[in-house]
């Protein structure tokens, strides 16, 4: 096996790795542009996202299509009460404190989980098959195209929510200036929540086509929420292209250094990579103007 | 007639007394310190379990010498931190005996001055041979030494001339273990390790480190980690088309493993305990009752498979139990009896410590399996 | 009362006073040794406090100076045998060399982005310490570190650990408090509040930042040394990225900003898990709620949220009064 087949293959397994990382940084991109929170708890509805659909496939025997639909929208509740409960209600929080509420959030939502579902791992089935499927001397998964295509279809059909939708340009309103969205007669209160309706579906829909390759379990929020808010942060925050290509770097990267350096470094290798390009690009990587920020 | 009501009276009376003074007497108080959530949960949870179940069904059939048993199992989370705190909370306000665990090595060795210090007997339920080498006066454990279970596994490569294998072990205190085990055992029986991999705990995708193994000139693969990720290395290995044998620990003996790997378990050999294979076990092996026994109650009070993690909770209380009929509950009686105690049959395996040895196991803990068919066979 | 209250001196002997009859109270209970935590936490927080309640910068990465701190003073001692009090000195510098160098680059970043750096500076530093495993020990851990001793007299029980490290820790806060009533405290300040302001002051924004990180880098690796000399033993799990996380709920759950409101929040943060035992499996439920609570009823943290909350109901009796 020569180089090139090795490197196709850290190369194209970093990207199914990045395309996750992407869809969850969308999530933490889009709270974080409507209110300025860095939302902690992003990674639970990832969580929460497989979780339920394991539930429902499972345990209650729910067809596997419904079972996905349903943990959507349970997650998507989730987001919705996890808004009115505890961030609605504070009217002038320092955005710190949010942070820390969304901490709290994050570990009062793993532990629910935890009591309901239990500590185990659990496995769902592929979507299409396990016949691993050949590219050019390397191989993916049938689940893999599947995270393709929903991570290109979520971006997608997000680009024209906010490009093209009344709600959407709102949102875009709220993100640039909350107080002059609000003073032209645009509910910012609704858009907030807005936003984490559409984030914790967005997570729970990375949940759910990740669950099948990497099984999931109530504690699996913590780490996929960390690596999503690294390809926000590379991306800029911006809830498009740029957080995609920030997913895609690292997951790339991470691959990368494991095969081709030290797999016990890899993360390091990632992050001294990312911390190289905040240092010479304080703003982020593909960050040109407010203009790029929805 | 009355002869014989007076005999019964008298016998009841008789009875209600010896009970009245058992349960009037004090329950004896044992420590257990469990990672119950946390990282090490998939340890912690069926240690603290099958710790209770012991100590229920201990105190219904009329308790030790008469007196209940008493668990008191605090969380450590598998933070050494909360680990140190709890075993002092143990010792010192509740003032147990002597304390069972805890679940990993880490915490073990946190907990260790403190035993020592206190004079209290620790029976650790984790794996790390450092635990019990050298000996510490109050410090025993149940679980089996990582070393015995590499044992088991080269020496099935030696006997099939696979001398070039690969490493693919896990970041935590598992894998760390193992991964030092595997490497300090490889000379002596002729095996290179070619490939030397690790992976996290929270990885979701191997396939980078599987094909650079694949590039490599290793003859068979072994993996040491616990839950899901060998479960995702099999399905990874299975994706990138390796043939090469591949092996894992016992860190994966149970049938969630088999679960979560589906179709890419087959083929798969591992050291394991007795327990998964217990009903197999020829009607000689002296471990075949109180395993069948373990699996039976594990499964009627938790409806879940018991698996050689609880078992080394029941090893531990079953030890003391018999530590403290013999000697009291004094903990240094306690500490006494438990070194002499020997060939006791328990989960993991026939017990024997000694004053030299505080693990009190030998390689026939291990046996090897293969997974075939979704189920268990022995290897022979 | 009051006024006598408001002197920065006399709060400090009451503080201090009520620190030293502690154990006197506790007669050697379990709590004493978990009170010896509280002192560590304490001092972690005051050095962080310094960051983010003062200066406005916030690092997501504390636990990593700790965790050199802790690391570097066990190797030195139980690995090369050398001398604790020695080390600790040594090491506290060297760390905070590495912390001034590390800050000037980091500190060029603001809001998110110094949030991600300095976590990504913290998870760097965790998987060296998990991943070194011949110099470390790897995950499970670094036994065998040494007590602390001064001459024959060894720090080995929960008692002599407690005056220990809380004379470290008052020593600490005594200097805080002098710093942050100083001119630098002032600069810190002008910092928080706006650095463009503080610049066209003519404080000198970056160094002032740079400096205020590398001291409490050194604090941190202070509390390190301490709390490997306490435990006897280090593993990589005490110093993730969750420690990090927690240190700084510490500080913001005690109140951004207040040197006593830091040691409320590591006292409340490290007595919490201890008082949730009743709640068994529930108990992490019952944490999270918490947070969640205290933060939504008390921003100002407790330093504020507690007086606030006695005023309220010492005042609510009276107003009914006046209604009838």
């Amino acid at each position: 096996m020569n180089l090139g087949q090795q490197l196709a293959q850290y190369i194209l397994s970093g990207l199914s790795t990045g395309a996750i990382y992407a869809l969850i940084g969308v999530g933490f991109a889009i709270i974080h542009n409507a209110t300025g929170i860095i939302n902690f708890a992003q990674g639970e509805f990832v969580m929460l996202g497989g979780m339920a659909t394991f539930f429902f496939f499972s345990a209650l025997k729910v067809p596997l299509v419904l079972a996905v639909a349903l943990a959507t929208g349970v997650s998507t509740m989730a987001g919705i009460v996890f808004e009115r409960l505890a961030i609605r209600p504070l009217k002038n929080a320092t955005p710190i404190n949010l942070v820390i509420i969304t901490i709290g959030g994050s570990i009062l939502i793993r532990g629910i989980a935890m009591l309901l579902w239990g500590k185990d791992t659990h496995s769902l089935p592929t979507f299409s098959g396990d016949e691993p499927i050949m590219l050019g001397g390397a191989t993916v998964m049938p689940q893999h195209l599947w995270i393709f295509a929903v991570t290109l279809v979520v971006i997608v059909c997000s680009k024209l929510f906010f490009s093209h939708t009344i709600s959407g340009k709102a949102m875009r309103a709220c993100s640039y200036n909350r107080r002059a969205a609000g003073l032209v007669g645009i509910d910012v209160r609704r858009m907030v929540l807005f936003s984490f309706a559409i984030s914790s579906a967005m997570g729970s829909m990375a949940g759910i086509i990740i669950a099948p390759l990497t099984m999931t379990s109530y504690d699996v929020g913590v780490m996929l929420g960390l690596k999503g808010f690294c390809a926000a942060i590379i991306g800029g925050m911006s809830s498009g292209l740029g957080t995609v290509f920030g997913g895609l770097i690292l997951g790339v990267l991470e691959a990368l250094g494991a095969g081709l350096f030290s797999s016990g470094y890899k993360d390091a290798i990632a992050f001294i990579i990312l911390l190289l390009i905040l240092f010479i690009r304080p703003q982020g990587l593909f960050r040109r103007g407010e203009s790029e920020r929805v | 007639m009355l002869r014989k009501i007076s005999f019964i009276f008298v016998s009841v009376v008789s009875f209600l007394v010896a009970a009245v003074c058992a349960f009037a007497a004090p329950p004896i108080k044992i420590g257990g310190l469990f990672a119950v959530t946390g990282p090490a949960s998939f340890l912690g949870e069926p240690e603290r379990n099958t710790a209770q179940m012991v100590v229920n069904e201990i105190n219904a059939a009329g308790g030790i010498r008469g007196r209940r048993l008493e668990l008191v199992a605090y969380d450590t989370q598998g933070d050494a931190t909360r680990a140190v705190q709890a075993a002092n909370r143990l010792i010192k306000e509740d003032r147990v005996v002597a304390i069972i665990g805890p679940s990993t090595t880490g915490d073990t060795m946190a907990v260790i001055p403190i035993a020592e210090r206190a004079h209290v007997p620790l029976v650790s339920c984790a794996a790390g041979s450092k635990i019990t080498s050298p000996v510490k006066r109050w410090v025993f454990k149940t679980a089996q030494n990582d070393a015995l279970a590499v044992a088991r596994i080269y020496e099935y490569l030696a006997g099939r001339k696979l001398t070039r294998v690969a490493i693919l072990t896990v970041s935590d205190g598992f894998g760390s273990s193992g991964r030092e085990q595997l490497k300090a055992n490889a000379a002596r029986y002729g095996i290179r390790i070619v490939s030397d991999d690790t992976y996290g705990p929270k990885d979701t995708d191997m396939t980078a480190q599987l094909t650079k193994i694949r590039g490599s000139q290793a003859q068979a693969i072994i993996c040491w980690g616990t839950n899901p990720g060998p479960a995702v290395i099999a399905r990874n290995a299975r994706q990138i088309g390796l043939k090469i044998p591949l092996f894992m620990s016992h860190g994966v003996s149970s049938k969630k493993f088999i679960e979560l790997a589906g179709d890419a378990a087959e083929g798969i050999i591992l050291p394991s305990g007795r327990v998964i294979v217990a009903d197999r076990l020829p009607n000689s092996d002296r471990q075949k009752k109180p395993l069948l026994a373990f699996v039976k109650d594990y499964q009627r009070h938790y409806r879940a498979e018991g698996d050689h993690f609880g078992g080394h909770a029941w090893d531990a209380v079953m030890l003391l139990k018999a530590a403290i009929e013999r000697g009291g509950d004094n903990p240094a009686a306690i500490r006494d009896q438990l070194e002499k105690i020997r060939t006791f049959a328990g989960i993991g395996g026939v017990f024997s410590y000694s004053p030299a040895d505080h693990a009190g196991l030998n390689k026939d803990a291990f046996v090897l399996v293969e997974v075939r068919n979704r189920d268990w066979t022995l290897v022979k | 009362m009051k006024s006598l209250l408001r002197n920065e001196a006399v709060r400090f002997v009451l503080f201090s006073a009520m620190i030293l009859a502690l154990p006197a109270l506790l007669a050697g209970g379990y709590l004493l040794n978990v009170f010896v935590f509280v002192g560590i936490h304490t001092l972690l927080a005051v050095a962080l406090n310094l960051l983010l309640g003062y200066a406005g910068q916030i690092s997501l990465g504390q636990a990593a100076f700790f965790g050199l701190g802790a690391y570097a003073s066990g190797i030195l001692t139980a690995t090369y045998g050398q001398n604790p009090w020695g080390t600790m000195v040594a090491v506290a510098l060297a760390v905070g060399l590495l912390a001034f160098l590390v800050g000037f680059p980091i500190l060029k970043l603001k809001g998110h982005y110094l949030a991600m750096a300095t976590l990504g500076f913290g998870i760097i530093v965790y998987i060296a310490l998990n991943e070194a495993v011949d110099l470390t020990g790897g995950p499970s851990g670094l036994p065998g570190i040494p007590n602390l001793s001064l001459g024959s007299y060894v720090f080995d029980s929960d008692l002599k650990n407690y005056y220990l490290i809380w004379g470290v820790t008052l020593a600490t806060i005594l200097l805080s408090l002098n710093l942050v009533n100083s001119r630098i405290g002032r600069g810190l300040r002008a910092i928080h509040d706006s650095e463009v302001a503080a610049r066209v002051m003519g404080i000198r924004v970056r160094l002032l930042k740079v400096q205020i990180f590398a001291l409490s880098a050194v604090i941190s690796s202070i509390a390190g040394s301490l709390y490997a000399h306490t435990m006897t033993f280090v593993s990589p799990t005490s110093f993730g990225f969750n420690f990090s996380v927690e240190l700084v709920t510490m500080v913001i759950i005690g109140g951004l900003g207040s040197i006593y409101g830091s040691f409320l929040g590591a006292a409340l943060l490290t007595l919490l898990p201890e008082m949730l035992r009743a709640f068994q499996d529930y108990d992490i439920v019952v944490y999270g709620f918490l947070l969640i609570a205290m933060t939504m009823f008390m921003p100002g943290g407790l330093v504020r949220g507690v007086p606030e909350l006695a005023r309220r109901l010492l005042a609510r009796p009276q107003k009914g009064k006046a209604d009838a």
